[in-house]
């Protein structure tokens, strides 16, 4: 079976620094691998790497088995990689509508915008996906001032809206109360029953390890080992992350 | 959150609405009905102080006649500063057009017809302050150097390029007068509209749909509101900002064949006067500094009440000395204005 996503011996550095290094990277088709490492492991900077924002110093990158050049935010969006920001990257002048079409406007073959589609899609989603109810959210509200589990609803719902096949998340439970992290590891549960695949990082080990099928860790820029949680306690994990964080080895 | 993840677009039948609500438009559209509070509390004064001038139509026509030229720089400019950059480089352009404009006329006499001549010139104006404004953008999105740094370099930069070209010289353009473009771009409708304010509402329509109606202007606001998230969800921000600086360069050049058309005169210090009265009018109209808001109906007012207080203070029977005080005076109280608006907006 072809991997959805596949990275063969990436790397990337920013000048002096060597952020990755000889990285070997495996997606399957709907499977839900979650990545963990310590800060400045490159997590963040493997994930922008697969979601075409920064290009790898050398290295490839396949996609459902072809390889695809010059990866950039645009084609990483054709070829169904949507990501959830640990940034969140959204616009907290301008209005919900604005921000869940951000990058993709609706608009006709001249460029002009079809604002009346764009803001029924971001009632319905709202409404459907996002289960807003407050009075003070609507398509023309500014997204500054909802607070942070709403934020992170937009993030996702935006991720959602578009045909996504890679859904990759980055620490998304950052800044939510503890209800809203529950829901979204249902979330992210949910993405597996409906035959997609993800990319998890958190910083929280028992959500990583409850959603994903596969843990892969990176360390110093490098892949230091991967585990199917099948096969492996929680415990134990928690053992060897701690480890590799001490002497850089798991055993 | 509890979506199904998977993503096509359902058609919706019932199309989103809501109520109106007056609070909710006031709301939305504080900065446009702020500047328009004060446009129309100044032109009550000014009726009330000075009746004989300000209800007479030969004031306002006199307005419409030397607004434009700057008030036309002032829409680009505000899609320029909500995508957080700056241009202090246009009034340099207004000459630096103007000199492709003659050196095309010059250099085409063989062709004899002095309206394709003059057409061919005003074609390169804007030619050159389109080309000028890309390479601002160029120079502040690929070396990542702040466009306020950049612009105060390239002023300089055309200016002396004016100067050394012209040797300094000015000259008449009354050939101008003998083709079609002069009453088409200065000439007064039926003796008293001029056709320098129908290009400023030309202008300002297609700039209000560009930036409101445009896919080009919904990255604008994404560009200036956050420029890292922008680039994250794939906006072309180098882009989207070089053509802004196009945008001004384009609309700089025309403005400065308007001016000059309208005086049939060349001197290579054209523009230098408009620099703050044009970002004065951006910023008193409620665009911010900060990026991601403002407005082409804001700059607009902004600019008239710019351009009505010099003739206002006169009229009321201070001095001109006056002018630069009410100036400051009006301008640091609607910046409040704008600030406290945009607070309570949020």
């Amino acid at each position: 079976m072809e991997y959805r996503l596949e990275l063969r011996n990436v790397s990337k550095s920013f000048g002096e620094v060597q952020a990755l290094e000889d990285i070997n990277f495996q997606l399957g088709q709907n499977e839900i691998v979650g990545l963990l490492g310590d800060n400045g492991a490159g997590k963040s900077t493997l994930i922008k790497i697969i979601t075409g924002y920064h290009q790898p110093t050398t290295g490839e990158i396949y996609f459902n088995g072809q390889k695809v050049e010059n990866l950039s935010v645009p084609k990483a969006r054709e070829l169904g990689v949507e990501t959830v920001y640990q940034e969140r990257a959204l616009a907290e002048l301008q209005t919900l509508w604005r921000n869940i079409f951000m990058g993709r406007e609706l608009c006709n073959s001249m460029g002009f915008l079809d604002i009346q589609q764009m803001r029924d899609e971001t009632h319905r989603l709202m409404t459907e996906s996002m289960g807003f109810t407050s009075h003070a959210v609507s398509p023309d509200s500014r997204v500054g001032k909802y607070s942070g589990g709403e934020k992170q609803g937009v993030a996702i719902v935006r991720a959602l809206f578009f045909e996504a096949e890679i859904i990759v998340l980055d620490e998304p439970t950052m800044g939510l109360s503890l209800k809203e992290s529950a829901k979204l590891v249902n979330f992210v549960k949910g993405i597996k029953e409906a035959r997609k695949s993800a990319i998890f990082i958190d910083h929280n080990i028992f959500h990583v390890y409850n959603v994903a099928d596969r843990v892969v860790v990176i360390d110093r820029g490098r892949v230091a080992g991967e585990f199917l949680t099948a096969s492996i306690s929680v415990t134990e994990l928690m053992e060897k992350m701690v480890r590799i964080a001490e002497t850089g080895k798991f055993d | 959150m509890n979506s199904q993840p998977n993503g096509t677009a359902p058609v919706v039948s019932q199309h989103y609405k809501l109520a109106f609500s007056f609070r909710r438009f006031a709301r939305t559209n504080s900065a446009q009905l702020g500047i328009l509070g004060v446009f129309v509390t100044l032109w009550l004064i000014f009726i009330f102080s000075a009746p004989d001038t300000f209800l007479s139509p030969q004031i306002y026509s006199a307005f419409m006649s030397t607004i434009p030229f700057f008030a036309i720089m002032a829409i680009p400019l505000t899609i320029v500063v909500i995508a957080k950059e700056m241009d202090l480089s246009f009034p340099s352009i207004m000459a630096m057009g103007m000199v492709a404009f003659s050196f095309v006329y010059n250099g085409t006499a063989f062709i004899g017809n002095g309206t394709i001549r003059v057409f061919l010139a005003i074609i390169a104006a804007l030619v050159a302050g389109t080309i000028i404004g890309w390479i601002n953008g160029i120079i502040v999105v690929k070396f990542g150097i702040p466009s306020l740094v950049v612009t105060i370099g390239t002023q300089f930069f055309w200016r002396g390029a004016v100067l050394v070209l012209t040797s300094g010289t000015n000259f008449p353009l009354e050939y101008i007068k003998d083709t079609i473009f002069h009453p088409l771009l200065v000439g007064k409708i039926g003796g008293y509209f001029p056709m320098q304010m129908v290009w400023l509402i030309v202008i300002t329509i297609i700039g209000w749909v560009m930036l409101n109606r445009h896919r080009f202007g919904a990255h604008i606001y994404l560009t200036g509101d956050n420029l890292n998230s922008a680039e994250l969800m794939g906006v072309n921000t180098g882009r989207t900002r070089i053509q802004a600086f196009m945008l001004i360069g384009l609309v700089a050049a025309f403005a400065g064949v308007l001016y000059s058309f309208y005086i049939a005169y060349f001197w290579p210090s054209l523009g230098s006067g408009y620099l703050l009265n044009t970002l004065a009018s951006v910023f008193l109209g409620g665009t911010s500094v900060f990026g991601g808001t403002g407005t082409i109906l804001g700059t607009f007012f902004g600019a008239f009440i710019i351009g009505a207080i010099e003739a206002a203070t006169v009229a009321i029977g201070l001095t001109g000395f006056w002018t630069q005080l009410i100036y400051g005076f009006i301008i640091v109280l609607s910046v409040i204005m704008h600030t406290y608006l945009r607070k309570r907006g949020e």
